[in-house]
């Protein structure tokens, strides 16, 4: 009785992990408080009102495995959720499907879809903006009990704000922030960091804070590091940080000097065999109402008519609120410089 | 009772020998050889089909991917072609710059100019950019325009394309055979007369092989001098007590390698066990930094590498017969001299096959180092995963790959020269 049952039941998984036969569908996005925004916000509401099964899976970022894919023609992905940064790069590769732009609904106020979104989100043709984030840094006041630092020349300062920075390894953001704090305007950084004098620069002022940094592999090590005192200062996608203040209440500052804002955008795997249900659930998921439910994880919404859906009391925290004293994340040099800039980042890391 | 048939069935089919066998009988005897193959075969076969698939032919891709490069003489054939007659000084002909100014057109349209850009952008840092803007312009343009006038629209859209370098790594990455990858993973490169010389970028990657050697070298002496004193204890104890104890060795050697690694995060973070009891006893004021540095990832995988030295020491001493010592000691020779020349020689098989799994294991450890390795406890396979799911430059990833193989095989091939590959003993 009971191994039928098991048997049942290795039949029922055998039969929900078989390749989409119909109505099924398998996102891939990031995980975390922000997996679970959009899990409330986007899949469930979707799977409620059109029957279609949604498989949400995580990934860490990357276009190495969306490369793996279609380079193997074994498309197991229909909808993922990528970085700007990389959405560049994956769309040029021909990793990725375009996206027709009449697909999209008119916003909930009744303006039309191009309108609705900003600019940015719709310039790519293999993606839809789906949420505006940046990386920031956090501060635990209780290490700071005189103020913390609070711009990004003040990470750089050792003698005043003392403490382990925690720093996610890798050379983007990092080097931007190097320049920042070596008094490049922000305007420039870019520009500069194209240049090898420049590339000089921003590792001889990354060197400055060397001894005192804590080099991180996942954006989900950001608020443990600041929580168990691994760090008294973190760099984090700014959601990360939020998610923890509301749910936990701990005495951590959020800092949007220098900021590097990006988006995420929704794209679809080339080759995909359910183009059109992925069509279907990108126009959902890119609505009025689901893009202002990513306000869970202070992220920002990619459409005008979302602001309105938004609650007062978070839009301090949101990226869009700072631009003024951020820098938007330039994927084309990233595209140009990443490997060369990484590869440098890690021998500078091995000295 | 094969072998009995089997062998006059292979006189039988020599002409001369007939032992006065049917014709009936012959084949059958035939048919009961082949059988017995067939039979061989098939229980050998699972595990044959198996190793193709999961063993020699990734591998051998891995390995041909590291100098088989293809993806810009199948994007830009006919510029190549034009290139061939370019001598590498100046600009190339007036032709193949407009060869190349139609196919990045058409590249570009069928979104495949990407893969373009970055090929070349790994020999050239900055030129995909470049190759980016000049196919959306050339795009714009039409086929005609183009083809007419292609090599001075390039020019004009980016100033890139009137300088030498951006066609002679066009050129270099034209090449579908190349030892590019290899000569970056022995930190050389290909100067522009053509000669090998040291990179000038990044050195990274000699420096890397040696830190995993030296890393691997100083986990397996220290899983040596932990796993030594304890085989020995354990197989002069009574059986029945030595298999129970043997248990604590096993049990953590059962135990997923990821709970022992964040194990050991949760003992050496700045808030963990060891530092707050050393703070609470007053022994040091700041906690230590322990996690994520060499220290870590050499601890972490001395103690999960153990086992991997305490069971084969353990079944060669088990082996060995104890009145040898007594009967060295019986002839005056004193307990440490005796265990010398005596327990010792006995005991090196199991030595050096413990060695031999640890020191091979740790060079190509990835996941311990990843998690507890901060920076300066990273290892080549870190670095090779890198360039698998980072930078995508997976020809450079099995060029690595390849050296590290080759490097274990040198080891393999000197070990065996010195100690001796039937030395090694497993138990």
């Amino acid at each position: 009785m009971r191994i039928a049952r098991h048997l049942w039941a290795a039949a029922a998984l055998t039969a929900l992990t078989l390749p989409a036969a119909g109505q099924n569908l398998t996102v891939v996005s990031f995980g975390g408080a922000y997996g679970a925004a959009q899990r409330e916000h986007m899949i469930d509401p979707f799977m409620a009102e059109t029957g279609v099964n949604i498989l949400f899976e995580d990934y860490s970022g990357g276009v190495a495995e969306m490369k793996a894919q279609v380079e193997a023609g074994n498309i197991l992905w229909d909808v993922v959720d990528i970085e700007a940064i990389d959405l560049e790069r994956a769309c040029a590769e021909g990793l990725l499907e375009v996206i027709p732009r009449d697909i999209l609904p008119a916003g909930a106020d009744g303006t039309a879809a191009l309108q609705d979104f900003y600019p940015d989100a719709l310039a790519n043709e293999c993606g839809v903006g789906v949420i505006f984030w940046s990386t920031i840094f956090a501060t635990h006041k209780d290490r700071f009990p005189n103020g913390g630092p609070q711009t990004i020349a003040d990470l750089w300062n050792l003698t005043d704000f003392p403490g382990e920075r925690a720093l996610r390894r890798r050379p983007q953001v990092n080097l931007e922030w190097a320049l920042i704090a070596d008094g490049v305007p922000k305007e420039q950084v870019y520009e500069v960091l194209a240049t090898p004098e420049g590339q000089d620069r921003a590792f001889a002022s990354l060197d400055k804070i060397r001894a005192n940094v804590v080099w991180f592999d996942s954006w989900s090590q950001a608020p443990v590091l600041l929580n168990d005192g691994g760090a008294a200062v973190v760099q984090s996608a700014n959601g990360r940080i939020f998610a923890v203040i509301q749910e936990q209440n701990l005495p951590f500052e959020m800092l949007f000097d220098g900021q590097i804002f990006d988006l995420d955008v929704l794209s679809i795997l080339k080759g995909s065999k359910n183009i059109e249900l992925a069509h279907k659930f990108i126009s959902y998921a890119t609505g009025t109402k689901p893009l202002a439910g990513m306000q869970d994880v202070a992220y920002g919404p990619t459409r005008q008519s979302s602001n309105a859906l938004i609650d007062p009391a978070v839009v301090p925290f949101l990226p869009s609120s700072h631009l003024d004293i951020g820098l938007r994340a330039d994927g084309v040099f990233w595209a140009d410089y990443g490997e060369a800039l990484g590869e440098r980042f890690n021998q500078w890391l091995l000295q | 009772m094969t072998n009995a048939i089997a062998a006059p069935s292979r006189r039988a089919t020599q002409p001369k020998a007939d032992i006065g066998l049917t014709t009936a009988e012959k084949r059958h005897a035939r048919r009961e050889l082949w059988r017995h193959r067939l039979r061989a075969l098939a229980l050998v076969a699972p595990l044959l089909v198996f190793l193709t698939f999961a063993f020699l032919a990734p591998i051998g891709t891995m390995l041909f991917r590291s100098v088989h490069n293809p993806g810009v003489s199948q994007l830009v054939p006919l510029t190549l072609e034009e290139l061939a007659e370019w001598d590498g000084q100046g600009l190339p002909s007036d032709a193949a710059r407009t060869a190349f100014a139609l196919e990045l057109r058409s590249l570009f349209t069928e979104r495949r100019s990407g893969r373009l850009g970055e090929e070349i952008n790994r020999v050239m840092p900055g030129a995909s950019s470049a190759i980016q803007s000049s196919g959306r312009r050339l795009a714009a343009l039409d086929a005609a325009e183009v083809s007419g006038n292609g090599a001075a629209l390039l020019s004009g859209i980016n100033a890139t394309w009137s300088e030498p370098r951006i066609w002679r790594a066009l050129d270099e990455a034209g090449r579908t055979f190349t030892d590019r990858n290899f000569l970056t993973a022995l930190d050389l490169e290909r100067g522009p007369d053509g000669k090998i010389r040291q990179r000038e970028s990044a050195r990274i990657y000699i420096d890397l092989y040696t830190k995993t050697l030296r890393m691997a070298l100083i986990i397996t002496l220290l899983t040596m001098a932990l796993g030594y004193p304890l085989a020995f204890f354990l197989s002069r104890l009574r059986p029945g007590r030595a298999n129970l104890l043997m248990i604590f060795v096993l049990l953590p050697f059962w135990t997923s390698l990821l709970v022992r690694t964040t194990a050991w995060i949760a003992l050496l973070q700045t808030n963990g066990v060891i530092n707050s009891t050393l703070m609470r006893l007053g022994v040091i004021e700041q906690p230590l930094t322990l996690l994520y540095t060499q220290f870590s990832t050499i601890l972490a995988m001395t103690h999960i590498l153990l086992p991997f030295m305490v069971l084969p020491l353990y079944a060669v001493m088990r082996g060995i017969d104890p009145s040898y010592m007594r009967a060295a000691m019986s002839m005056g020779a004193r307990p440490l001299r005796a265990w010398w020349s005596v327990y010792l020689p006995a005991s090196l098989p199991g030595v050096s096959a413990g060695a031999m799994l640890v020191f091979i294991i740790s060079v190509g450890y990835y996941i311990t180092p990843a998690l507890v390795g901060g920076t300066d406890g990273q290892m080549i396979s870190n670095l090779i995963a890198f360039h698998m799911t980072e930078s995508n430059n997976w020809g450079l990833a099995a060029a690595l790959g390849t050296l590290l193989l080759a490097l274990i095989l040198l080891i393999y091939f000197i070990f065996d020269r010195l100690v001796g590959a039937s030395n090694i003993k497993l138990g």
